[in-house]
């Protein structure tokens, strides 16, 4: 059985930025020559070549695992972060999602709190700093009970495995016009939440995580879902469902002392 | 620095020139580990904040360690190179991790793992460090469920299993097909509530460029931050190695493009011991390569072998054909006919080697005949659609995402790659390399695994390594040790430090006409062609031969553009490529002394009826190989495994 093999010619209009206080522009990168089963990363591996062997500067861009499950690949294409296709990161795009003659913008993900490094990298400390304030359930190691000690409804596993598949990427906040990090939010609160094990520790694990995620300068959730159908995950916006209500449950129980 | 020389007792005239593994000797194999806890040293808590442990690598291995280690009271310092130590490569492990919990009641036991472990990697792994492994197994589900890792369940709410290959019980655990992450979500979260704490201090995006050995102790590291390019070091009183394996000198393999083997091989350029770098891993199930631009390679899980069936065509003149079109009578189900008792769930060494064997027959299929079929319809059908879609789903999305090709109505093709690493820094039974207060966790050590690793044992390793081995068996280093004994400012630190400063000048400074990456596919295609699947001693001889050559045009004719000062991912790229091409040579060296077949290194000489063709009485052994200014004249020390429990037999799976 043959691999279609048909090869591209593209214009590409790439963001450069030399650091975060730089000014950038986007820059013009013809690209010759692409074979259709080429993964998007490995196209821009063919253009830092091209521009490598010409004296140039490569573009900048993370990447690391190109499977689709470490999350660093963090590229804006023609707008929407990841790409056309749902439900993929940008190593798992290829490019027979693409035609000849093409022309494609290629930006890093644009938020305030996640600040341009250089070129197509940002700095995503900001997620760590969510999940350092509360995204974790407290338990020694050695002192856990036997596994099988805990029956968890296999629904409640689904939802919180379902939440969990977060890759901390980052496309929902680069999606959102105000470039929210509730979905983010909601999947590391949803995953612990939803477990008899992250019970005891909810409130505090909410209250903590929610007031992070606000002090790191990320914007509200207005309803636009628009980072549901960009996550590379499909992570649902039920999450942010889940997360409101177990907020407002904490916060009164917080106010109320009890 | 260790150096005595021991006789082996089970191989009569044989010395091993390596120290004893340190494991008790006065007591069974299966209360080695019981004892060894017993009689280890202790640090008193109010003691241990004063003690600065450097932990590199933030996977399984390295985040459990720097966890726990932070939990029982050390100052822990942990780097990773990746932007956030949840992106290191075990997030990548698909199927699962296995344990002894007999859930199943299917007869397994700590002794099944621990034999079926020893015999998956061919008995060449030593019996105390891999009865450990499984000992620990069952702790590390506890310790895992305990943290909210979405395991999947059965309906009643319980723990669910499957099986994997080389075994014939169901003991592996899973989140669907991405094990990996949900177990190292894990272990980042306990890093991050120890981080919160001001307990553990990360350093992200920071790459570990050199150790700092002084008076023969590893005292700490050399750091470039790779946002800011400045280089500086970091002292502690011991430094943990948890930087995975070396698959990348490959170029293609199934690792992430960042994994790399600069720490370990830093280290063993500062002395410490690189063991059996051959035994590497070629997975059986990987989408296969399409084309001279591919940066990498993709697994599927060895779990879809559960209900896929491998076939080729049984006539050359069928390859080209739709499968559908092919009758069953004129399948050759390969592994079925081969290995009739374990069938498709044959070992990855073996399996991939059959796949290899129906290739170069002319049987292969897809894109210049390197592939197999591995097909759903007969599961489909007993099974439906439904069922196949819930238990693999994401792995047939990704199939299709990478070849456009529907694998529900037509079989996947599949091809073995690189996914693995066995060797790696020689330890002993707490861990520690011959470099006293150097210790390695995970893939980056050679222990448990000897020739070939069982599905879902990585895991289990890095986290029993992290969670379990180190924080029982540091004590028994740092009790010895004045904490705080030395400062960044020492001249070891600076000399170090120059050193690193002296090579990033020297890479940047070649101003050649060829990229890092052309130089690392080059070595990538030679490694793969002559130290791949199958090995032969003209070929590695040629290989030896050819590495030192491409290494000088490395030197002379490299272009790494950009400055040292800045986020400069080529000069990153540069290190490490300079690393592997020093490191491929010895691989090369390590396989064409060992002049045998086993596990995943197979010698063509040494076969019989095409099954690996081992020599006990003259390569029972571990090589640890010292590092002596160039990697072609390393020396060769002997480590003689003595198995107490296990005795060597052929490893059938027919």
């Amino acid at each position: 059985m043959a691999v279609s093999q048909s090869s591209l010619n593209l214009t590409l209009k790439i963001w450069r930025q030399a650091g975060p206080d730089q000014p950038g522009r986007f820059d013009t990168h013809e690209a010759k020559g692409i074979p259709d089963s080429a993964s998007f990363l490995e196209m821009l591996d063919i253009v830092n070549e091209g521009i490598i062997t010409k004296g140039g500067d490569p573009v900048v861009f993370d990447h690391d695992c190109r499977e689709g499950i470490c999350g660093t690949c963090s590229m804006v294409i023609n707008g929407m972060p990841h790409g056309p296709k749902r439900g993929v990161t940008t190593c798992q795009l290829h490019m027979r999602s693409f035609r000849n003659g093409d022309t494609i913008w290629i930006e890093p993900w644009r938020a305030k709190a996640f600040p341009v490094i250089r070129d197509l990298a940002v700095d995503r400390n900001a997620f760590e700093r969510i999940q350092q304030a509360g995204g974790y359930i407290t338990v020694r190691t050695g002192s856990a009970p036997e596994a099988n000690s805990v029956p968890v409804p296999k629904d409640d596993a689904d939802a919180s495995f379902a939440a969990a598949a977060c890759i901390g990427c980052g496309a929902c906040v680069a999606a959102c016009p105000n470039a929210s990090a509730m979905l983010f939010t909601a999947a590391k609160l949803s995953h612990f939440n939803l477990l008899p094990q992250g019970k005891p520790e909810a409130d505090k694990r909410t209250l903590a995580m929610v007031r992070t995620m606000d002090e790191q300068g990320f914007g509200n959730c207005t309803n636009h879902y628009e980072c549901e159908a960009y996550c590379p995950k499909l992570i649902s916006v039920e999450t942010i469902r889940q997360m409101n209500r177990d907020y407002r449950n904490a916060s009164a129980r917080e106010t109320a002392g009890v | 620095m260790i150096s005595e020389v021991h006789d082996s007792p089970t191989h009569p005239g044989r010395v091993s020139d390596t120290p004893p593994d340190g494991s008790p000797t006065h007591v069974p194999l299966a209360q080695k580990w019981t004892t060894h806890k017993a009689e280890s040293k202790l640090i008193n808590p109010a003691n241990r904040r004063k003690y600065t442990v450097i932990v590199v690598g933030s996977g399984l291995a390295g985040a459990a360690a720097a966890a726990t280690l932070s939990e029982q009271g050390y100052n822990v310092k942990c780097f990773c190179y990746q932007d956030s130590p949840r992106r290191a490569h075990s997030i990548a492990a698909q199927g699962g991790i296995n344990a002894a919990k007999n859930y199943q009641n299917d007869g397994d036991s700590v002794h099944r793992l621990f034999y079926d472990t020893i015999k998956g990697g061919d008995f060449r792994a030593r019996e105390s460090n891999v009865h450990r492994l499984a000992e620990v197994s069952v702790q590390i589900i506890d310790q895992c469920v305990a943290q909210g890792v979405p395991f999947a369940r059965e309906y009643g709410g319980l723990l669910a299993n499957r099986s994997f290959g080389g075994t014939q019980v169901s003991r592996t655990f899973y989140a669907a097909g991405q094990t990996g992450q949900q177990l190292l979500l894990g272990a980042y979260a306990a890093l991050n509530k120890e981080i919160h704490q001001g307990l553990v201090k990360m350093y992200s995006r920071t790459e570990m460029l050199d150790l700092v050995v002084v008076d023969g102790h590893a005292k700490g590291i050399v750091v470039r931050d790779m946002v800011t390019g400045k280089i500086s070091t970091h002292a502690g009183d011991a430094v943990l190695l948890c930087t995975g394996g070396y698959g990348n000198v490959f170029y293609l393999s199934t690792n992430a493009k960042g994994c790399n083997v600069t720490a370990t091989w830093r280290a063993h350029k500062r002395g410490a011991w690189f063991a059996n770098p051959c035994y590497t891993q070629i997975h059986p199930t990987c989408i296969p390569v399409s084309g001279d631009y591919q940066s990498k390679l993709t697994l599927m899980s060895e779990s879809l072998r559960n209900d896929g069936r491998c076939w080729v065509p049984k006539r050359k003149e069928d390859c080209g054909k739709p499968p559908a079109s092919i009758p069953e009578e004129d399948r050759d189900y390969y592994l079925e006919r081969k290995y009739p008792s374990f069938g498709n769930l044959a070992p990855r060494d073996i399996a991939s080697r059959a796949a290899k064997e129906q290739c170069d027959d002319g049987r292969g299929v897809g894109p210049g005949g390197l592939g197999v079929y591995l097909d759903f319809a007969d599961a489909i059908k007993r099974l439906s659609e439904g069922k196949i879609r819930e238990r693999y789903g994401n792995l047939f999305e990704m199939y299709e995402q990478i070849t456009g090709e529907n694998a529900y109505k037509q079989p996947m093709r599949i091809y073995p790659a690189v996914h693995y690493t066995m060797g790696g820094l020689w330890v002993d039974y707490n861990l520690m390399s011959n470099i006293p207060g150097l210790h390695v966790l995970g893939e980056a050590n050679f222990s448990d695994h000897g020739a070939n690793r069982l599905g879902a044992s990585a895991l289990m390793q890095g986290l029993a390594d992290g969670y379990f081995i180190i924080p029982a068996t540091l004590p028994n280093y740092l009790a010895g040790q004045k904490p705080g004994q030395f400062t960044s400012e020492g001249p070891e630190f600076r000399a170090a430090e120059e050193s690193a400063r002296e090579r990033t000048r020297r890479l940047l400074s070649i101003n050649g006409n060829r990229s890092v990456a052309s130089f690392h596919r080059e070595l990538g295609l030679l490694i793969w062609d002559k130290c791949g699947m199958a090995r032969t001693r003209e070929g590695l001889a040629e290989a030896l031969k050819k590495i030192p050559d491409l290494r000088e045009q490395f030197w002379k004719n490299v272009r790494v553009p950009g400055s040292g000062d800045s986020f400069n991912q080529e000069l990153e790229m540069a290190g490490r490529v300079a690393d592997f091409l020093e490191f491929g040579e010895l691989l090369c060296l390590d396989a064409h002394t060992r002049d045998e077949s086993c596990g995943g290194h197979f010698r063509m000489e040494h076969q019989v009826e095409g099954e690996a063709d081992r020599d006990d009485a003259n390569f029972s052994y571990v090589s640890a190989w010292e590092y002596t200014g160039d990697p072609g004249k390393s020396k060769l020390r002997k480590e003689w495994l003595d198995y107490e429990v296990v005795h060597f037999s052929t490893r059938s799976y027919k």
